[in-house]
């Protein structure tokens, strides 16, 4: 945890707090609720067209999986909603997305491997245990508030790993690598925690 | 940074508020003496906690706008009408006042001198202030790296640092201001919002592979990158950092 246990926090003069009425067990520490949905990337957004898109299973498997686009949706899908949680301190609650689990994307794949490395257009990449991934944790996320995923928020498809923090759920995702070590992704070679459990407040090296 | 120098964990710093600087309209520089700082590069960032008398907290992320010195570090920050902790920042805090700090954090959207240029500096509003310290970093170091700043404000009284950045144009730098609300009588520049006209005018050209930083709200980071990668820029030479209405 970040607190250093030999000192108390330091109180704030005249710091009062705004305080919303938002239920403190599905808030995390150090986080605030926004109703608004921030974008934070590390680059210019990607525009592949869908018809240019597919989304693949690689690494070490016993076969390579890919679907276009087209193949992609006439996989069945979720409803989800879940509170997400962005390590720059915003979550935001009771957020609605449609997707594919990574259950059914992985359904019958045979692998040794227990890391993921979600990698995307753009070449952003982050890594997470396969076992976060699996048993209704993660999904192919394609739609948010029943419209399709904008290309800001990582449209036409991004990870949706909703207990971890949000860097972990990649935009612009184009496949799943699975490995049998563990690759540390772009912010998680940048500074970031390598695990990002938002609970345990995981943000940064050390944590 | 050597990835062992800051293995360690980020602990929570106790930083003295030594001076308030008011910048624009609702824009103030809080200087801070932090003991203990393990230094930053230009363009990290840094988290602020606050703690009420019964033990409520409230944290956000602010960018560094000095460069490094020390146990020295300057935040500029703007306050937000419906923020809970930056009106407490630019209102509240004065000389003597401590607060808690961590950081520095993030270690892409970053510049050091030693890397060189050509580099492209584009802001919108506050979104300057990480950009203040690559300059700032740049001008300490002595560096001659060619470097364009293209500022976008609403209006000549609402740029940040505007008297620095008259100070430090040339010597391989050069300011260039758009004004996109009003603008004082005289005014022979841009005044519209940044797009792939002014971007190729104000340059470098792309074959000169700048290294190029955007950070504004989302909006305007959005709309300036998509305008870079269709000038020609690599997409992996535009870093960008965006900001919402809610950094509060």
């Amino acid at each position: 945890m970040p607190s250093p246990s030999d000192r108390p926090p330091l109180v704030s003069r005249g710091f009062r707090g705004r305080r919303d009425n938002s239920p403190s067990d599905r808030v995390p520490p150090g986080q605030y609720v926004t109703e608004d949905f921030p974008v934070l990337s590390a680059g210019p957004t990607p525009h592949t067209p869908l018809e240019q898109w597919d989304f693949s299973i690689v690494g070490e498997v016993d076969e390579l999986r890919s679907w276009t686009w087209e193949e992609f949706r006439a996989l069945p899908s979720e409803d989800v909603t879940v509170d997400i949680h962005c390590v720059t301190k915003w979550s935001k609650l009771d957020t609605v997305w449609q997707g594919v689990s990574v259950d059914t994307l992985l359904d019958g794949v045979e692998t040794a491997a227990e890391y993921v490395v979600q990698f995307c257009d753009g070449g952003y990449t982050t890594n997470v245990p396969l076992e976060d991934v699996t048993g209704g944790k993660a999904w192919v996320a394609f739609a948010y508030g029943g419209e399709p995923l904008e290309p800001e928020h990582g449209g036409p498809a991004r990870m949706l790993v909703p207990h971890l923090y949000f860097w972990k759920s990649a935009k612009w995702v184009r496949g799943l690598r699975l490995e049998s070590t563990d690759e540390p992704g772009f912010w998680e070679v940048n500074g970031y925690h390598n695990y990002g459990d938002p609970w345990r407040e995981q943000r940064y090296w050390g944590d | 940074m050597a990835r062992a120098a800051v293995l360690g964990r980020l602990t929570w710093l106790v930083a003295e508020v030594v001076d308030v600087v008011p910048e624009t309209d609702g824009v103030k520089t809080i200087v801070f003496d932090v003991p203990g700082w393990p230094g930053h590069r230009a363009g990290q960032h840094v988290d602020v906690r606050l703690t009420a008398e019964d033990g409520y907290q409230a944290q956000r992320s602010y960018s560094i706008a000095s460069a490094p010195d020390a146990s020295r570090i300057e935040l500029t920050v703007e306050r937000l009408d419906d923020g809970e902790v930056s009106p407490y920042l630019t209102e509240e805090l004065r000389e003597g006042d401590q607060i808690e700090l961590r950081g520095p954090v993030g270690g892409y959207f970053v510049w050091e001198p030693s890397q060189g240029g050509p580099l492209l500096l584009v802001a919108g509003g506050s979104g300057v202030v990480p950009l203040m310290a690559m300059l700032r970093a740049r001008e300490t170091a002595g560096s001659d790296a060619e470097t364009r700043l293209l500022l976008s404000s609403r209006g000549w009284d609402d740029v940040i640092y505007r008297g620095e950045l008259e100070r430090l144009d040339g010597d391989g730098l050069t300011v260039v201001h758009t004004l996109t609300r009003t603008q004082p009588q005289s005014w022979t520049g841009y005044a519209r919002r940044v797009d792939a006209e002014m971007l190729a005018e104000v340059g470098p050209d792309p074959t000169e592979r700048p290294f190029v930083y955007v950070c504004g709200p989302t909006p305007f980071v959005e709309a300036v990158a998509e305008a870079l990668v269709r000038l020609g820029h690599a997409p992996q030479n535009v870093k960008t950092e965006r900001f919402g209405p809610t950094g509060g």
